[in-house]
């Protein structure tokens, strides 16, 4: 093992550990994104140029930005000043003791694993488009139809469901609301984007 | 220690941390980031038995991992429109205060 992975290795599960620990959202997500460019910066240790740089622009690129968004939108104070543990929290940490316990002793005592690096296989772009295109060319049409939907999925349900008028109420009203807003949310939406949607 | 114990031990690490976060934290935003790392770290079991497997030119584990990013993304993307949606209803994101499953 050669001191620059354990030093990435170290680095990112810091960052990951800070990412779940922090009090403040934005920190989290500033850590995540430490913690994911560490990943990247692994995925090219073991030679997996094109993973790396994807893993970059997927998750540091969209998905931190768009968890700062998520923390922007609830406006989740961004300290909270109450506990930011759920209250079992406990046996939370001791499942996952046990799995961490569980995986590393799998990865230390199983006999067969490969000693050596076999020598670098050739991935460039090239080779990968050509798989995509004619090996794997069917899982590719599904993501690509499973992405469609998912976006238009997360757009429709983050989409306001009532005018703005109704929306000012207090959270102790939430009660209430159940019967105020319709289980099939759909025709809603429609009479929503007539009325303008303010 | 091989090498690729060790990214299967950082891996395991990475995982439980991510498991940790996910069932311990309060807020929805942060439970679903300790998802993305539990996946980020399945990933680099993925890349790491993909390098050090014996037909690293199939580049098998680089497109599972290629497919499992997109998934990811898209699992990102509907889960914080949930959580917004969510905290539309219930003006919070803690996740022990959604207690009704109706309305």
């Amino acid at each position: 093992m050669s001191p620059v992975f354990l030093i990435i290795a170290f680095v990112t599960l810091f960052a990951a550990a800070a990412a779940m620990s922090l009090r403040n959202l934005v920190h989290c997500a500033l850590s995540l994104v430490v913690a994911l460019a560490g990943l990247a910066a692994l995925y090219l240790q073991l030679d997996a140029q094109f993973v790396g740089f994807a893993q970059i622009l997927v998750y540091v690129g969209a998905v931190a930005i768009l968890i700062v968004f998520a923390v922007l939108l609830t406006r989740s104070d961004a300290t909270p000043n109450q506990a930011i543990l759920a209250p079992g929290w406990i046996v939370g940490i001791a499942v996952s003791a046990v799995v961490f316990a569980t995986l590393g002793w799998a990865a230390l005592n199983s006999t067969g694993l490969p000693k050596e690096m076999s020598p670098a296989p050739v991935a460039t772009v090239k080779n990968i488009g050509d798989m995509l295109m004619t090996q794997y060319v069917l899982p590719l049409e599904v993501i690509g139809l499973l992405l469609t939907a998912a976006l238009i999925g997360a757009v429709i349900i983050a989409m306001k469901e009532e005018p703005l008028s109704n929306s000012g109420r207090s959270r102790s009203d939430g009660a209430s609301l159940s019967k105020k807003s319709e289980p099939p949310h759909v025709g809603s939406y429609g009479s929503e984007k007539e009325g303008g949607g303010v | 220690m091989t090498p690729l114990q060790g990214c299967l031990l950082v891996s395991a690490l990475l995982f439980a941390i991510g498991l940790a976060g996910a069932v311990t934290r309060r807020n929805a935003i942060l439970a679903l980031v300790g998802i993305e790392l539990m996946l980020n770290a399945a990933n680099l079991n993925f890349i790491a038995f993909w390098r050090y497997g014996p037909h690293p030119e199939a580049l098998s584990g680089m497109m599972v991992v290629i497919f499992s990013i997109a998934i990811a993304a898209a699992e990102a993307a509907v889960g914080l429109a949930l959580i917004i949606a969510i905290y539309r209803h219930y003006r919070t994101a803690n996740l022990d205060e959604m207690k009704n499953l109706k309305g």
